[in-house]
């Protein structure tokens, strides 16, 4: 745990006045709002340190402890009770911050270690809240995992809420889940559970939508004269005719064999497969020989 | 009328502490739908993450209402454009390690 430096937060001097502090956390809090900013969390936990900072040098007791024991801040409470016997006020409400209307809101260990669990002054708001806060939430998944409908249970602040992930959810979407957030306030609606998800892919596809791209070799052989290639699909193994004269590079789409398309059921983008078409790097002399005859027959036929 | 999607302008103007007005203004600059059923005015509940956005920019932040205005549509095409950020992302990863 380090030292916070909250005038350097505030970007202000030691020396800044009341009005100074209010003016620049103000300045910050336009520019760092998460209303402002939204899915950035750099921004929301600038967010979080600003309203700290303003919480502690916007409180002329928060200040002046911060201002004394801040570096020594491992040794604060010694110092409190060697030297005050539990004289300091306790009560450190009444602090308006911005709320930033997301859940996440948490002081830093720092601040807790110098003025304790609790000691925020948000709480009893003027703004209370009627609905119920939004949850966000990241989902980490397989590729696979939503190649089906996929069934999950999340634990949301101690309960368990069971969900159907429809197959083709994408990397980076998010989707709502009504009435999963915070409780309402005197009967009000409950808030919405955001998940976001993350998925990675760990196969041999890339993806993009509903579609699924491969790279597959194919041997000299078989892309000069032609022949069967079995080449793997996300679902199983398919077989494929390969022309006579088939070019490295030539791509050949199967249809419906790609991912699913997102709430459509039984509805599938398509595979393209690239064929990469491999020269052999080590010959034996008799295929040496073979080779050089072709050479000599191709010069030939040239 | 099914009244369960919809929530009484009152109460909001009452647990938000705030004036009638600034729903009123919210109404008239088109930024959120209210439905009047036997004289209640109501919004509807899915409106209200933005109307609570709308009155934490104007009463925290102090922002006027045109400037609520304005945000609101820039952070509508921020979320566009988000969209499509995450569209393109995943069109990257097709490309890259090839």
């Amino acid at each position: 745990m380090d030292f916070i430096d909250y005038y350097k937060i505030l970007e202000i001097e030691k020396t800044a006045s009341e009005p100074d502090i209010k003016k620049a956390y103000r300045r910050l809090a336009r520019k760092l709002h998460p209303d402002l900013n939204p899915n950035d969390d750099a921004a929301k936990r600038k967010f979080q340190q600003i309203n700290e900072a303003n919480e502690v040098l916007s409180d002329p007791e928060k200040r002046k402890k911060y201002d004394k024991y801040g570096k020594d801040w491992k040794h604060a409470d010694q110092f409190e009770q060697a030297g005050q016997q539990g004289t300091e006020s306790k009560n450190y409400g009444g602090q308006q911050n911005y709320s930033s209307g997301f859940e996440g809101e948490d002081y830093s260990d720092f601040f807790e270690s110098v003025f304790g669990r609790g000691a925020g002054g948000r709480s009893g708001s003027s703004n209370a809240k009627f609905r119920g806060q939004d949850f966000r939430s990241e989902l980490k998944l397989e590729l696979k995992d939503v190649y089906k409908d996929h069934q999950q249970t999340l634990n949301v602040n101690g309960k368990n809420i069971r969900l159907t992930i429809p197959a083709g959810v994408e990397n980076g979407q998010t989707i709502k889940i009504g009435g999963h957030g915070a409780e309402g306030m005197n009967g009000g609606p409950k808030g919405d559970l955001y998940i976001t998800f993350s998925i990675a892919n760990h196969t041999t596809f890339k993806r993009e939508g509903s579609s699924l791209y491969a790279q597959v070799d194919l041997d000299l052989y078989t892309a000069v004269l032609g022949g069967d290639v079995t080449v793997e699909t996300f679902d199983g193994k398919v077989k494929l005719a390969i022309k006579p004269g088939t070019q490295s590079d030539v791509k050949v789409k199967l249809k419906g064999k790609g991912f699913p398309v997102y709430k459509k059921t039984n509805e599938f983008g398509d595979l393209i497969i690239t064929w990469k078409v491999k020269v052999p790097t080590v010959l034996n002399e008799k295929e040496k020989e073979l080779f050089e005859e072709l050479a000599k027959l191709s010069k030939h036929g040239n | 009328m099914e009244t369960e999607n919809l929530i009484p302008v009152q109460q909001i103007v009452t647990h938000h502490k705030i004036e009638i007005s600034f729903i009123n203004s919210l109404y008239d600059f088109g930024l959120i739908e209210i439905t009047t059923i036997e004289e209640t005015r109501y919004v509807l509940k899915e409106q209200m993450s933005e109307i609570e956005k709308m009155i934490r920019l104007h009463y925290e932040l102090d922002i006027n209402l045109e400037g609520v205005e304005t945000i609101s549509h820039l952070l509508k095409r921020v979320e566009i454009m988000q969209d499509e950020m995450t569209i393109l992302k995943n069109r990257l990863l097709i490309y890259e390690s090839e």
